[in-house]
């Protein structure tokens, strides 16, 4: 039972790491093309991510690694379930990927435009497909026990795209486009700095528009704690508020770690909603899968307890000296031939 | 239905995400040879070298994480009984391998991509070793969790739950069919990155472009093929062993060999059916499977309708023979393949000894294709393991037909089957084109490295690596 607690709440960390980190740089390819209007501009935008997009993203495999390891029952019901969202995600984070460590390589106005575009909707798509997706977890989907006694899905696709849902998916992505204005703001100098910072106030009013609606509906009609969700939700309000007042006021560093705080507590709210539950069905309480009847055996969970507990702290270290490394600002000054990519001299 | 177009989906990413993977893994050590060579000579055809296959490494790597992303959610999505029934011992490699491998190769591959500008010489070094430590991880933690396919170990099948359970990591972890296929496909994956470093500079050669750079790494591609093609000769011996112990029907099917026989031959060629009737026209070696199989020339090797007979007896009613065809095929072209990929790597060293440089169209094909054949030589050892491994999912525990996604629909599953199909087949043309032109510009011209004296690097200089 303890150790099923441990992976509940390890798997709701790797998820928020998931969203804190890749939530920015999903937030900046979203503002690529509003945040960039020259060539050396939009390659600046992109180096902030550069070294560190794909570190972040790796939280997301993990999570879903970590999940088949731990609670397959959960993993197989939603991976099964949220089939053609989980595709769209897919496809748009391929797109994504490839994007970034192509657009450059040639100069071609085309070419370009077209990755940008490609940018900014695989951006825009994650973020918004994760919160409708999580919203759903939150309120219960339409779950039915099998003949082998396996709880399945069986809503279709257009059950997912209720209000609440859909609320969670702006919600989710006008926090991810603060995030990522306010990670520019951090990370940049000149035009692209200034343009970024001009946006963190907007966005960040519209975000916190959406997350009081949405996490006042999850606490009084979905949270199964709402002793602990209420805390929880309060510290969201605080670290949002606190993040935009620190962001008027210059400081773009106590800005990105209030934002941070915020996400995490909005994962944590909706984690500990849920808790013991890991997906509730909507039909009957009985085919809701909870951390007892969605896990492994305790073995496994120990082997995997003993692995998390050694890698977790390296992994933050060194990730975290990543950011140390690259913690200089970019201006669009440091780009030069911007026009131009390295693969062009092959072409004349 | 369901389940032909889960196996295709299957199928066709795993395939195509496996052609990034052997480069990423060979190239990476490969391009940190070179570099450490650098810091080492303070040589600039080694930091040319480094630059331009750091080019081509980054272009492929690109494809592979992509194209992984899938690999981790499709067990879900299309899978879902599968995952249920073995979860508790399959997630735990994967999760691991997350965990472990991935973080470590995406976050020093970002510092090393990006490091130029902002890591003291060394530390950079440092970053691409490290970077490339976590894709040989990555390939071992993944190699155990399909091993568990091959040969399931030290688990108990709980009734209750009505699952497999984890009972011995570590035998999971360590048994001799994990080991095997990691040392196999390790040599592979150099076979693979040797064979293209070594065909791309030699078209360089040809082209007589950065004769000095492409030499060198002409040389290091060659012997890394040699030496890793032995390695695959005694790895591949030892697995095909294993093979037979454990999967016997799989090396019947690769011989379509259908009478237990002693003293088996290997065929290298038929005409005509593969169903057991006389084929129209062989060309036998005598005992040679026999010897693959058991290390003597007159062992007895089991025929196909006897392993059959025998699981009918084990497991019950049901056809165990897997694609014979496809098994027979896909094992010659493994090995025939990359016995070419050799011959041709060995000729080019020939042909360039001294200061020769061969001028012929012939020589410059020849090298264009070298890269291209070990990735044709790995999908089809991987389709023979697998189909070869058929109608089992997990080898004597869970049949392919039963771990498919049950309230997964056909509409859906062609949704994703024809999505991604065609936006993998549009990006492999957009890959391909990239790597040819980066090809045909060659290694870069030499420009003063910049790697700054401290951790870090400046906010107001020109860098020299950016998106």
């Amino acid at each position: 039972m303890d150790l099923q607690i441990i992976w509940f709440v390890l798997i709701a960390v790797l998820w928020i790491g998931f969203f804190v980190l890749e939530g920015f740089d999903f937030g900046v390819g979203m503002l690529l093309n509003v945040v960039g209007k020259t060539e050396a501009e939009k390659r600046a935008v992109l180096t902030t991510l550069g070294p560190v997009w794909d570190g972040n993203e790796v939280w997301l495999l993990v999570a879903g690694g970590a999940t088949f390891a731990a609670f397959p029952e959960w993993y197989a019901t939603l991976f099964s379930g949220f089939y053609l969202p989980l595709f769209l995600i897919l496809v748009a984070l391929i797109l994504r990927g490839v994007a970034f460590e192509y657009r450059s390589k040639l100069g071609g106005k085309v070419w370009r435009k077209n990755w940008d575009r490609l940018i900014t909707v695989s951006s825009f798509l994650p973020g918004l497909l994760f919160g409708v997706a999580f919203a759903n977890i939150a309120k219960g989907v339409p779950l039915e026990v099998d003949a082998n006694g396996a709880s399945q899905y069986v809503g279709g696709f257009f059950n997912l795209l209720n209000p609440y849902a859909l609320i969670g998916g702006v919600f989710i992505t006008l926090v991810f486009l603060t995030h990522g204005a306010i990670f520019l703001s951090l990370k940049t100098s000149g035009t692209i700095h200034d343009r970024a910072s001009a946006l963190v106030f907007k966005l960040g009013a519209y975000a916190a528009v959406f997350a009081l609606i949405f996490l006042a509906w999850t606490q009084f009609a979905y949270s199964n704690n709402p002793g602990i969700t209420l805390i929880t939700i309060l510290l969201v309000v605080v670290f949002w508020v606190s993040g935009l007042f620190f962001h008027r006021a210059g400081r773009e560093g106590y800005a990105f770690i209030s934002s941070s705080a915020a996400i995490l507590f909005t994962v944590t709210s909706l984690f500990a909603g849920l808790y013991p539950n890991v997906m509730p069905s909507s039909l009957d309480p009985s085919s809701s899968l909870n951390i007892t009847n969605a896990s492994s055996s305790e073995y496994t969970l120990k082997v995997m307890t003993i692995v998390a507990v050694i890698m977790t702290p390296i992994v933050l270290i060194y990730q975290g000296w990543t950011y140390w490394v690259f913690r200089k600002r970019i201006s669009a000054k440091q780009i030069v031939n911007a026009e131009s990519g390295v693969l062009d001299g092959a072409s004349k | 239905m369901n389940l032909d177009l889960a196996r295709w989906q299957f199928g066709i990413t795993t395939v195509y995400h496996f052609l990034f993977v052997p480069i990423t893994i060979g190239l990476g050590f490969l391009v940190a040879g070179l570099q450490t060579a650098w810091v080492r000579t303070d040589k600039e055809k080694y930091l040319r070298g480094t630059k331009f296959f750091g080019r081509l490494f980054l272009i492929n790597f690109a494809m592979g994480v992509v194209t992984g992303i899938v690999q981790e959610f499709q067990f879900g999505m299309n899978w879902s009984d599968y995952s249920r029934f073995v979860g508790d011992i399959f997630g735990a490699p994967l999760a691991i391998e997350g965990l472990l491998a991935f973080f470590l190769e995406s976050v020093f591959l970002g510092l090393w991509i990006f490091g130029w500008d902002r890591l003291p010489k060394k530390l950079h070094l440092a970053t691409i070793w490290m970077a490339s430590l976590g894709t040989a991880l990555s390939a071992y933690f993944i190699l155990a969790a399909n091993a568990f396919m091959q040969h399931p170990v030290g688990y108990i099948y709980n009734a209750e739950t009505g699952r497999a359970e984890l009972v011995d990591f570590f035998a999971v972890l360590t048994q001799n069919t994990a080991v095997s296929a990691f040392v196999h496909t390790m040599s592979f994956a150099f076979f693979t990155a040797g064979a293209f470093m070594a065909g791309i500079s030699a078209w360089l050669l040809v082209k007589g472009k950065s004769v000095d750079v492409v030499k060198s790494t002409m040389r290091l591609g060659v012997i890394t093929t040699i030496v890793a093609f032995i390695a695959i000769v005694v790895s591949g011996d030892y697995v095909a062993k294993i093979m037979v112990q454990q999967q016997p029907m799989k090396m019947a099917a690769a011989e379509a060999l259908y009478e237990t026989t002693d003293a088996a031959p290997f065929s290298l060629f038929t005409i005509g059916t593969l169903d057991g009737s006389r084929p129209v026209f062989q060309i036998d070696v005598p005992n040679v499977t026999s010897f693959m199989a058991t290390g003597s020339f007159n062992g007895e090797v089991k025929g196909i309708n006897n392993l059959q007979a025998e699981y009918v007896a084990k497991y019950g009613e049901g056809n165990y023979k897997p694609n014979i065809p496809i098994a027979y095929w896909t094992f010659r072209l493994m090995i025939g393949l990359g016995t070419l990929a050799l011959l041709f790597a060995v000729y080019a060293l020939y042909a360039t000894r001294g200061n020769r440089r061969p001028t012929s169209m012939w020589f410059a094909r020849g090298a264009l294709a070298l890269p291209v054949i070990p990735l044709l030589a790995n999908s089809a050892g991987w389709i023979f393991t697998e189909l070869g491994r058929q109608p089992w999912a997990v080898f004597g525990l869970m049949k392919t037909a039963d771990g498919v996604s049950p309230n997964v629909t056909v509409p859906m599953l062609l949704t994703t089957l024809i999505g991604f199909t065609f936006l993998y087949g549009i990006l492999a043309v957009v890959e391909v084109s990239l790597l040819a032109k980066a090809v045909k510009l060659g290694p870069p011209a030499s420009s003063p490295i910049t790697n700054p004296k401290n951790v870090g690097g400046s906010d107001t200089k020109e860098l020299t690596f950016t998106y």
